[in-house]
Parts: structure tokens; C-alpha cells; sequence
């Protein structure tokens, strides 16, 4: 037979013989016999694990691994070596949703440290851990400002990553709801945009920080506009730069929301990563996704348990104020993992170089004439310089050399031709840094 | 280190570390530089452990969890398959893991031909045109396909669909996603039988109708028979038809959905193509459509010119339903177990996990109530105990296998009955272990007559017993924050 599957002859013969029948065609016999399906699927034949192992290798290979100098939603940052061992553990890998907490405590009590920990970062009251990834987390966030207002206008910054704008954007066009945007300035979400725009239709107000130019934004007056209107001010941020950035909290957000991949997950592609969501504790009614409480159990020993269900689908069915059914718990467990790890020490730590690495780019790049800035604007670890070059041939140029980099914006929107991107981490050392200086310098 | 339960901030320790940093090699600049009003006043409350610290707390509370590596796992309509080794293996290597998202397709084409040859190993095997596999889980494949659905019909100009039918054995996300993607519900009941009532479709179909959501075998475990007549009449009034793949598995090798006449679904790749299910998630949920509907799909779809594969964006799409291309690794997954399996294997599935539910369902007919007679598919549901009468519920035998060491079934779901018990075995578990499980119901149906007081208690061996829940959602602790205020 086959590894997977322990059936033997002799455990068939006496399996049918249980159920009365000689063939276990029988078992499908309802089956309109127009739609069976009676020959093999066209697909490749079974591959041992030696054939498998050398297939996968091969399509690797395919790949090119290179050094990573750019960013824009996901961050080559450290991934201590400790995570992936505690995040293989089949208890955390092979369990699904914790609906018997008497067997899930593992899980219920790292997502309650979760919680704890991206609830401090984010400087909100409470969090849930289901979100896919910071885009969907953006607009799970705007359907929370839908409930809560009852209004049906979304007003998003300019500033914000595109790839968040468009997942934003379709998810309002399918449940009805508008999405106006905030015009910037200087690369910065701009109050007096805001004040006009302000009206008794805008259920919410969209920004990002660091946005998509790595401008950290000033938002001095922004909450008291948006409350004074009786709207929602949702703000979305990489999560590893609010271990030094201002918190939504601190700037009187309603809900905070973004990526987590930069706490200890590797850029893989795209995915998965894990998406964050915070609010205050007044609307965690309206909140999407699983949420664990503490509790005790029958003899008072502290425990923890899936609480406020009643906001879910599988119990408000179409109802529910959201459908997420997911809980990214083993995402979670890398984040938490990572900031156990990393601690309030470990976290700075990786801004500062990392923000030390970036501004010591940008000086030396624009010190080579080849780079113009763009804004003047404070920034952390990634940052848009303007370029007279041309873009395709920067990239081949790095490319060659083993270096991803220079992004070029005007592939997100026409509008950024020749404005390219840079991000370094703690990751990178001076010795690298300067090689892509010297490569970059060396173009004409 | 027995009962172990702290939290790690409660062993936390100022002035410890877990990590180490290179030192910077580059002076001027100094991040205190930023102003003062862009930087965060609190220093966020994080644990200060060393590294064995990290390891021996998440490893103690490991041992609170049960997976599908410690034991019997019959957890319905959630399809708890082993999740095979080769699989972690082949998605922790490294010519996966460090290609950022946005190098260019000339660095990533061993990927993006796992995509495109994914999605078109996925078509086959349900029948259908084409896949994205950028949503992340199933629901949000369901909304990624209802987008799917809503798109169709304006691009058509027929703006009047604005409905949906939902079977009320459907799964609850169903309606919640036809909700978030703007549409009504028209619930149907189903029959005494479990299948779709074809005269309460007949009265529910109109000219206002944008289709069906419809899972095939139902949550009952039972094949709608009627489904040829189903697909038609629901076509015939103009409607499409959506299937909710999360009981695909008992289909392979059997039936495709795309010749049932379904028009787009999702397939939940943790489930059926076995990728771990990690607590919860990280999922995977492809979408598949039949030709005339792959316009729509979100972008960016994969598609492939002369050996050469690239990204695509195409104007009369939904748009973007992810910020990347899905969870990469979870579909890596999948595509290495489906190679694994090949065509020789996977057709077995869908027979192997439909005998082994037939056979759990047969051995415990005297036990618990089976509302519905006959074969199920690769789940059977019980209403509870046949014997009632010392009042322990369908909870209560939950409980009471965990002491037993073995997962309890989904309980309560669905909906129908008033003690569901839904048992899916899948077709990786032996029958040795399908006897010990039946042999263990069986005790706990005895226990419940010889001693109810006893199973109202269960579990009694866990690191737990029951848990208060009301206590949970009345006072809302939801951080260590809210705790130590709670016990100040």
C-alpha cells in the first residue's frame, strides 16, 4: 500500500465485512453515476521521498536567494534560531483551534501572551490572534469602524502602502462601503486634507506609520478632529518599529493594525505572515477573530479559555461582524517567541542599528550624485530616493551582484517613476552597506 | 517542573537576555535624534528571559497541548490527517524562505511553477478551469469567491442579484462571508434526510439570486443525491453555484466538483492536502473557477509563456484579496504532499476515509443515535447518547474521552440536532486505532448510566479540568495587564 495510509488487505476484508458489503463502490452508490469519477486524475505518479527530496531541490534552485536591501511590507529581519525550533513542536504545529481547553492550554496560554505583549506594543487593551496579514487586518479594521459608526465612508491616506490601499479597496467595493482618499503632503498624511474631508459620512480615517516612503508621520491634532467627528482613527504600522515609534495608543487611535512578519518570520515570498489588531476595550464587541481570556478551571487553577464568541461567525452565522474563522496561532507563536526573546532590550536594539544602518545609506547614496532626496522627512529603516538612472538597470546591476534592492515605486504607481526604495535592518553590516554604495556609485 | 503554569512575563527577571546583536560599526547617528513627539514614552511590557528560559516555557506548555502526533484526532469537518514530515522539511529550506516577495520573476520561477503547476494539479482534481491560491484560509476563499460571484453578474449589467442561498446545515462562515461580501441570505432548511429540500429551492430561486453556497458531502456527512438537479435548477434561474470545499476530502478519487456542475469553490489545504493546522492556522484556501469566470480571479494570478512564469494583473479582476501571493508556504506544503501521493494514492482518499467513517458509524449505532440511516461519506454525526436518562450530555462525552487520551469529535455542530457528535477519522488512521476509539465510546456510554456524576465532572486526568467560561467573558481578562490589575 502506501506510507500514509495503514490499511492492509486483511484490515479492508474485515472493514467491509463490518459494513455488510462486498465492494466499497457500495458506499457510493448514491452518487449519480453521470458525475462519478472513474479514472485517474492527470497529475504526476507518486514520487518517493528520495525522487521527492531531489524534485524540490531542483525547483530550488530555480530560485535566487539574494541580499535583501529593500522592504515595503516585508522585512528581512533576525529570525533567532530558537523560534523555529519551539514553532516545530507537533503539540503547536498538528493542533487545530483550541476548542477543548482542558487539552489546548499550550496554545490558549501563548495567545494570551500574545495579546499581552502586541496590546503593550501597539498601546491598546486588547488584541485577537487571527489575522492573515497586515492588508486584511487593514480592512477587517475598517469593517470595525463600520459597526461601530453605523457610517459608510472609508477616508484612507495616499501615504499608505498600495498593497494595503487595494486589499482596502476590495473588500469596501463587495460590503458596500466608500473609500475616499486623503491627499498628502510632503509624503505626509496632511491635516488640513483631513479637516476637509471630514464629514458625518466618514465611518473611519486610514494612515500609516512608517508609511510607504518609511516617513514616520506626524499626527499632532489628528484624534481630536477625528473624534470631534465621531469617526474612527485607525492606524497601521510595522509592528517591530512601535518598540521605539509612538504608539497608536499613545496618538488616542481606536484601532491599531499592520503586519507582524518582522517579529521573527522570514520574508518566504509573502507568506504566511500575521496580521495584528488592537483596540480599545469598549469596542472589543465589534472586534473580529478568536480572543482568549483567563479563567479558572473547576478546582481554581488558572486557565485560559476562547471567551466573547458570541461575536463569531459559528455562532451568529450571517450575523457575525466578521468571517473569520481562523486563528494564526503558530504566527503568533513565532511573534511571541520573538519578543520573549528580544525582550524591550532586544527590540530597540534592532531599531537603532537598523535606523543607524538606513541613515548612513541614505547619507552615503546621496553623497554618490546619483540619488536626489525626495522628502524631508524623519524616517527609521526604509526610505525613497529619487533617481535620474534608470531603474531596470540599477536592479539588473544589483541583481548581478547578489543584491535585491532599489524597488522602484513607480511599479505600485505611475506617479513614483524612478523613486526607488531602500530599507536596511540590523542584518546588515557596514562592510555590506558599503558594497552597495560602491556598486551604486559606480553606475552612470 | 510538574504543573507547570506561569505566564513568561511572570518569570521574567530585569537585566536578562535572550538574544544577541552585532554591535554597530557605524557612529552619528543615533535614533534619540528623531523627535521626541515620534518616539514611544513606555517601554512596552516584555519579558526579560534568558534563551533557555524561552525554551523550557513554551516546551512545558507544549506538553498541555495535544496534536495530532499524540493521538486520535476525530475532529469533524476539521480533517485531522497526519501532517507528514517531508513536508517541514522541504518548507524550511532556504531557497524558500529568503526570496522577498517583490524580486523579480526571474529570481523566483522555482516558486511561481509551484504555483502555476499547484493550480493546475488543484483544477483537475475538482474539475474546474483554474486556481489562485492567494487566499489564506477557507473563509476567506469563500469571500474571495462570492467576490467572484458578485463580479460576474455586474460585469453582465444584472444588478438585481443580490442574494444568496445557504443551506442551514452550511458551516457558519457561509452566511457570514456572503454577509461581508454585501449579500442577503435566503436560508433553506434541509430535509429530514439532511439534503437540500429541492421544493424549498424551487420557492427560494428568483431572478434576484446570485447563487448557491453548497457543501457536497454536507455537514451531515451526507451526499446530496440531488445535486445534478440541484446545479441545473440553480443555472436555470440564472444563478451560480459555490462549493465549500472543506469536505473535499471525501471526494478524491470519487466525484469532482466541477462535473457536479459547480461553478467556483475553495479548497481548505490544511484540511484536505494535509498542511498543519498550527492551532488554528496559518490556513490556506485556493479558489477554483470554471472558465468563463477566470477573468475575475484576484490579482495577481501566475501565468506561464514559454517555460518563462510571471505575475498578471488583469483589469476585470476583484482586485487584491492578499498583500502578497497567500501563505507560499502553506501551498508549498500541499504541492509536495500531492506529488508524494501522486495519482496512484490520492484517488484512494476519498474511499479509505469514507470506510473508516462508515466503520466507527456501524460499531456504534447501539450506542448514540444515528438520526440519519445508511452510508455517510467521510464523517458520521451522532445526536448524543441513545440512553439519555441520567441527563449526561454530548459535553460530558467530549470531556470524558479526553481522559481516554483521545481528541473529542466536533460537538454541537451541526446545528440540526440538539447533541451533535461529528466523528471524521481520515483515511491515515489504522483500524487498530478506529477499535480502541470505538471501544472507548462504548465505556463512556456505559459510564454514563453506572456513573453520571462522574462523567459530569470529566475530564479528570488533563492539566485542567473544566473551565468557568462565564467567569471568562464577564470579567475580560484579555491580557497580563488586565490580570495583575484583576489581582492587585
Amino acid at each position: 500500500m502506501f506510507k500514509y495510509f495503514p490499511h492492509t488487505e486483511a484490515d479492508l476484508t474485515q472493514m467491509k465485512q463490518s459494513l455488510g458489503i462486498k465492494n466499497t463502490e457500495r458506499m457510493f452508490q448514491v452518487i449519480p453515476s453521470a458525475v462519478r469519477f472513474n479514472q485517474d486524475y492527470n497529475i504526476p505518479s507518486s514520487l518517493s521521498e528520495i525522487e521527492l527530496r531531489k524534485h524540490m531541490e531542483e525547483l530550488g534552485k530555480l530560485n535566487q536567494s539574494k541580499m535583501i536591501f529593500s522592504g515595503l511590507g516585508a522585512y528581512d529581519h533576525y529570525e533567532p534560531s530558537v523560534i523555529n525550533h519551539i514553532v516545530s513542536r507537533q503539540e503547536f504545529l498538528t493542533s487545530y483551534t483550541p476548542y477543548q481547553p482542558e487539552i489546548s492550554q499550550g496554545t490558549l496560554t501563548y495567545i494570551f501572551e500574545y495579546q499581552s505583549m502586541i496590546s503593550s506594543l501597539t498601546g491598546m487593551d486588547v488584541s485577537n490572534a487571527s489575522m492573515y496579514d497586515g492588508p486584511t487586518a487593514t480592512a477587517e479594521a475598517m469593517f470595525m469602524a463600520e459597526a461601530i459608526t453605523k457610517r459608510k465612508k472609508i477616508l484612507v491616506s495616499d501615504t499608505v502602502n498600495p498593497n494595503i490601499m487595494s486589499v482596502v479597496k476590495t473588500y469596501a467595493k463587495y460590503k458596500g462601503l466608500e473609500v475616499d482618499i486623503l491627499i498628502s503632503k510632503d509624503g505626509s498624511a496632511n491635516i488640513e486634507s483631513l479637516k476637509n474631508k471630514l464629514d458625518d459620512t466618514i465611518a473611519g480615517v486610514i494612515v500609516q506609520r512608517p508609511n510607504f516612503f518609511g516617513i514616520i508621520e506626524n499626527y499632532d491634532g489628528f484624534s481630536k478632529l477625528i473624534h470631534d467627528n465621531d469617526s474612527v482613527f485607525i492606524i497601521n504600522g510595522d509592528i517591530s518599529a512601535l518598540g521605539v515609534i509612538k504608539t497608536p495608543g499613545e496618538e488616542d487611535a481606536d484601532i491599531a493594525c499592520g503586519d507582524c512578519q518582522s517579529l521573527g518570520m522570514p520574508v518566504a515570498f509573502g507568506g504566511p505572515y500575521l496580521g495584528y489588531l488592537t483596540t480599545k476595550k469598549q469596542h472589543v464587541r465589534k472586534m473580529p477573530g478568536r480572543i482568549c481570556g483567563q479563567s479558572f478551571d473547576r478546582n481554581h487553577v488558572r486557565s485560559f479559555v476562547l471567551t466573547l464568541q458570541a461575536r463569531e461567525q459559528h455562532i451568529r452565522r450571517e450575523k457575525a461582524n466578521s468571517n473569520i474563522c481562523s486563528n494564526q496561532s503558530l504566527l503568533a507563536l513565532y511573534a511571541t517567541v520573538y519578543l520573549s526573546l528580544m525582550g524591550p532590550k532586544g527590540l530597540k536594539q534592532v531599531n537603532e542599528l537598523s535606523y543607524t544602518g538606513a541613515h548612513y545609506l541614505y547619507d552615503q547614496l546621496i553623497a554618490t550624485g546619483k540619488f536626489k532626496p525626495v522628502f524631508n522627512k524623519p524616517f527609521l529603516k526604509e526610505f525613497v530616493l529619487h533617481t535620474h538612472l534608470n531603474v531596470e538597470m540599477i536592479q539588473k546591476h544589483l541583481s548581478d551582484h547578489g543584491i535585491f534592492g532599489a524597488v522602484n515605486l513607480g511599479d505600485f504607481d505611475e506617479k513614483y517613476q524612478n523613486v526607488v526604495n531602500f530599507c536596511v535592518t540590523e542584518k546588515r553590516s557596514k562592510a555590506e552597506i558599503n558594497h552597495l554604495v560602491s556598486l551604486l556609485g559606480g553606475l552612470s | 517542573m510538574k504543573n507547570y503554569d506561569h505566564l513568561i512575563f511572570e518569570i521574567s527577571v530585569p537585566g536578562r537576555v535572550g538574544f544577541t546583536l552585532p554591535n554597530s560599526e557605524i557612529s552619528g547617528y543615533n535614533l534619540s535624534s528623531l523627535d521626541a513627539s515620534l518616539l514611544r514614552k513606555e517601554v512596552p511590557a516584555l519579558p526579560e528571559v534568558s534563551e533557555l528560559d524561552v525554551i523550557r516555557h513554551y516546551t512545558n506548555i507544549s506538553h498541555k497541548n495535544f496534536g495530532v502526533e499524540t493521538g486520535f484526532y476525530p475532529l469533524g469537518s476539521c480533517t485531522m490527517k497526519y501532517n507528514p514530515k517531508i513536508n517541514e522539511e522541504i518548507a524550511a529550506m532556504k531557497a524558500f524562505n529568503s526570496i522577498h516577495p517583490l524580486q523579480k520573476a526571474s529570481d523566483t520561477q522555482g516558486i511561481l511553477r509551484i504555483y502555476y503547476e499547484l493550480q493546475s494539479m488543484l483544477s483537475e482534481i475538482s474539475g474546474l478551469h483554474s486556481y489562485t491560491l492567494n487566499p489564506f484560509a477557507g473563509a476567506h476563499g469563500e469571500l474571495t469567491g462570492l467576490m467572484i460571484m458578485k463580479e460576474y453578474h455586474l460585469q453582465r449589467g444584472d444588478f438585481k442579484r443580490t442574494k444568496v442561498i445557504v443551506p442551514d446545515s452550511a458551516h457558519g462562515t457561509n452566511p457570514a462571508s456572503a454577509t461581508i461580501c454585501g449579500f442577503d441570505i435566503i436560508e433553506i432548511e434541509s430535509t429530514p434526510e439532511g439534503t437540500v429540500d429541492l421544493e424549498q429551492l424551487k420557492a427560494a430561486l428568483s431572478d434576484e439570486v446570485a447563487g448557491m453556497m453548497l457543501t457536497n458531502p454536507n455537514t451531515l456527512g451526507i451526499f446530496e443525491k440531488d445535486i445534478i438537479e440541484i446545479s441545473r435548477l440553480v443555472h436555470e434561474a440564472g444563478g451560480l453555484m459555490y462549493y465549500d470545499g472543506a469536505n473535499l476530502n471525501a471526494l478524491l478519487g470519487i466525484v469532482r466538483p466541477g462535473d457536479m456542475g459547480f461553478d467556483i469553490m475553495h479548497i481548505n489545504l490544511h484540511k484536505t492536502f494535509s498542511t498543519p493546522h498550527g492551532g488554528g492556522g496559518p490556513g490556506s484556501g485556493p479558489v477554483g473557477v470554471k472558465e468563463f469566470l477566470v477573468p475575475y480571479l484576484p490579482n495577481p494570478q501566475i501565468n506561464k509563456l514559454d517555460n518563462h512564469y510571471f505575475l498578471d494583473w488583469n483589469k476585470d479582476s476583484i482586485g487584491s484579496v492578499s498583500g502578497f501571493y497567500g501563505n507560499f508556504k502553506v501551498w508549498l506544503r500541499a504541492y509536495v504532499y500531492i506529488m508524494t501521493l501522486g495519482k496512484e494514492n490520492l484517488r484512494q482518499v476519498g474511499c479509505l476515509s469514507t470506510l473508516n467513517a462508515n466503520y466507527v458509524r456501524v460499531h456504534l449505532e447501539e450506542e448514540f443515535n444515528l438520526p440519519i440511516k445508511g452510508f455517510s461519506m467521510h464523517e458520521c454525526v451522532f445526536d448524543g447518547l441513545k440512553d439519555q436518562s441520567t441527563g449526561v450530555t454530548t459535553l460530558d462525552v467530549a470531556k470524558r474521552l479526553l481522559d481516554y487520551g483521545v481528541h473529542a469529535p466536533t460537538i454541537y455542530f451541526p446545528l440540526l440536532f440538539h447533541q451533535s457528535i461529528m466523528i471524521e477519522p481520515t483515511e491515515t488512521e489504522s483500524k487498530q486505532t478506529l477499535d480502541s476509539f470505538i471501544e472507548v465510546m462504548k465505556k463512556v456510554a456505559k459510564e454514563a448510566i453506572t456513573d453520571p456524576q462522574m462523567m459530569k465532572l470529566a475530564p479528570h486526568t488533563t492539566p485542567i479540568s473544566r473551565i468557568d467560561e462565564v467567569y471568562a467573558a464577564k470579567k475580560m481578562i484579555l491580557t497580563y495587564k488586565d490580570y495583575l490589575k484583576e489581582n492587585q
